[in-house]
């Protein structure tokens, strides 16, 4: 065996040793732990109301956030790239710092907004309500839509466009005849992203919500409940569900991931 | 005269622009202004109070000691998924992102199996650094390897043939002839792990122990601070964090400038 392919196999080895360690037994482990006394118990801990009303108040959350994410993330893509102006760094900058900042400033920016004496009352309730933990979920996973486009239309460029308008194409037809298809596996790729970080959010939701059991309670607001009132196995099946989303995320993601290289 | 395109482009920008302010901009600029509401005074006194301190600090610390881990283990990572071949390097490679896909407070319950009280390994590190240390590379994992990889599959292997046809060590080539190639990926992956690590918050709120000048991080004593109803004194602290995001942010966007001049 040559020098070379000992030090290949050597350092293989080191970073498969370190990737088990970190990943793969904690994971591992995790759902040994959850499924140790069989599928029932499981069952049982994400069927309760509590657990049932999180689920829904997760999925309805991350319906709303995710749509606004896509669109507004598009149009955002399409006037950073397209456009001609002054201050495109400034406008970059402004999206990456929802991934640069913790969640738990971005909750309490909102709660100094809109809480009590915020700068901005409306007529219905924000903080510890749906409206704060939709704006806090839109809030840090703003910028993975527009991160995928941006590239992407970059790389395709815009004779087409500019040859549809020279034949007579409005730019909304221009858009959606010859920009849309070429974009939408990488906004299908942000859109993994942004509902797999809008379930998974914690921190800004944790803030802005009051964690109010049965009402405001999110899936991972449930898994740390059960765990500070000592309900173990309640928290490894509501985080065991958490985990299938997630997998399901990987999955997705690399399923996407050609197709978005390739255009 | 605008055409046609030049206007809708235009609307667009104002769109964005409309979409950002409401998003981002007012909180944080409600968060700055805000957390002078006591004057100055207050700010400097909430920010230089022992407890916030003794946070600030220790988020520092671990935060940079997991962005020089990142460094080198993600580099060594991105290495092996490119240059190396063997079984189930697909599976893997496309593991690396699961830090990214899990949520936080998930990572926090599967370290508390792993390093909790029932620990099959038998090791108690919760409301230790260690446990803090392990959430945060935990969740970083994947930024450097990432960020180092697509620069790898780019790299021309002929140069490094022609080093080591001269005669140099494979020790000499990665030095001079790779490591130069890599290191803007590596220190704009290592800067964006270190923003996550400074700003963590949901999978060490359960394993760091939370105790004051001990295992207490900037994020969590933060909340602690909110939860006791002073958002205030909260703030400014916050806009600590603020501030060090945008200098991290700033950094990376010189880091691509020069390495966007470097390429032409």
């Amino acid at each position: 065996m040559s020098v070379d392919s000992r030090a290949r196999i050597g350092l293989r080895t080191l970073v498969l040793g370190y990737l088990a360690v970190l990943l793969l037994v904690p994971v591992g482990l995790v759902f040994y732990r959850t499924f140790e006394h069989g599928l029932t118990p499981v069952w049982q801990a994400i069927t309760t109301p509590a657990a049932v009303h999180a689920f829904w108040l997760t999925l309805e959350i991350a319906l709303i956030a995710v749509p606004l994410n896509t669109i507004f993330g598009v149009i955002t893509a399409l006037a950073l790239v397209r456009g001609r102006f002054r201050g495109k760094t400034v406008i970059n900058a402004v999206i990456t710092l929802p991934f640069a900042l913790s969640p738990v400033v971005i909750g309490l920016a909102l709660l100094l907004v809109y809480g009590r004496g915020g700068w901005i009352s409306l007529p219905f309730q924000v903080i510890f309500s749906l409206p704060g933990m939709v704006l806090a979920t839109i809030f840090v996973s703003l910028p993975f839509v527009v991160l995928e486009v941006v590239p992407v239309l970059r790389e395709i460029g815009d004779e087409q466009e500019q040859a549809a308008a020279t034949l007579g194409a409005t730019s909304w037809q221009a858009f959606w005849r010859i920009t849309l298809p070429a974009i939408r596996w990488g906004i299908a790729y942000g859109v993994v992203l942004t509902t797999a970080r809008a379930i998974g959010e914690f921190g800004a939701v944790s803030v802005v919500s009051g964690r109010i059991a049965g009402q405001t309670q999110t899936l991972t607001l449930l898994v740390e409940q059960r765990f500070q009132n000592f309900d173990l196995a309640g928290a490894y099946a509501a985080s065991a569900l958490l985990g299938v989303i997630a997998i399901a995320t990987l999955l997705a993601m690399t399923l996407l991931k050609p197709r978005k290289d390739r255009a | 005269m605008r055409t046609r395109p030049a206007r809708a482009s235009a609307l667009g920008l104002g769109v964005a622009t409309l979409w950002l302010s409401v998003i981002v901009l007012i909180p944080l600029a409600a968060l700055v202004a805000r957390s002078t509401d006591g004057g100055l005074d207050t700010f400097w006194s909430a920010v230089s109070s022992r407890q916030a301190v003794a946070a600030l600090k220790l988020t520092l610390l671990t935060s940079l000691a997991v962005a020089a881990v990142n460094a080198v283990a993600g580099t060594a990572t991105a290495w092996v998924l490119v240059r190396d071949d063997f079984r189930g390097k697909a599976a893997i490679n496309a593991l690396i992102d699961l830090p990214f896909a899990l949520p936080t407070i998930v990572v926090g319950i599967i370290l508390l199996a792993l390093v909790g009280p029932t620990s099959p390994v038998g090791i108690h590190a919760v409301a230790t650094t260690w446990a803090i240390l392990l959430a945060l590379l935990f969740v970083t994992l994947p930024f450097v390897v990432r960020s180092v990889q697509p620069v790898v599959q780019e790299l021309d292997a002929e140069m490094e043939e022609a080093a080591a046809s001269l005669g140099a060590s494979a020790t000499t080539v990665f030095r001079r002839v790779v490591l130069p190639c890599l290191v803007p990926a590596i220190l704009s992956g290592a800067a964006m792990s270190f923003a996550r690590a400074v700003g963590e918050f949901g999978s060490v709120i359960l394993v760091a122990g939370n105790i004051p000048f001990h295992t207490q991080l900037a994020s969590v004593y933060i909340f602690g601070q909110v939860e006791s109803d002073d958002p205030v004194g909260a703030a400014a602290v916050a806009v600590v964090l603020l501030a060090l995001s945008l200098v991290v942010l700033l950094g990376i966007a010189l880091l691509g400038r020069r390495g966007a001049r470097h390429e032409r």
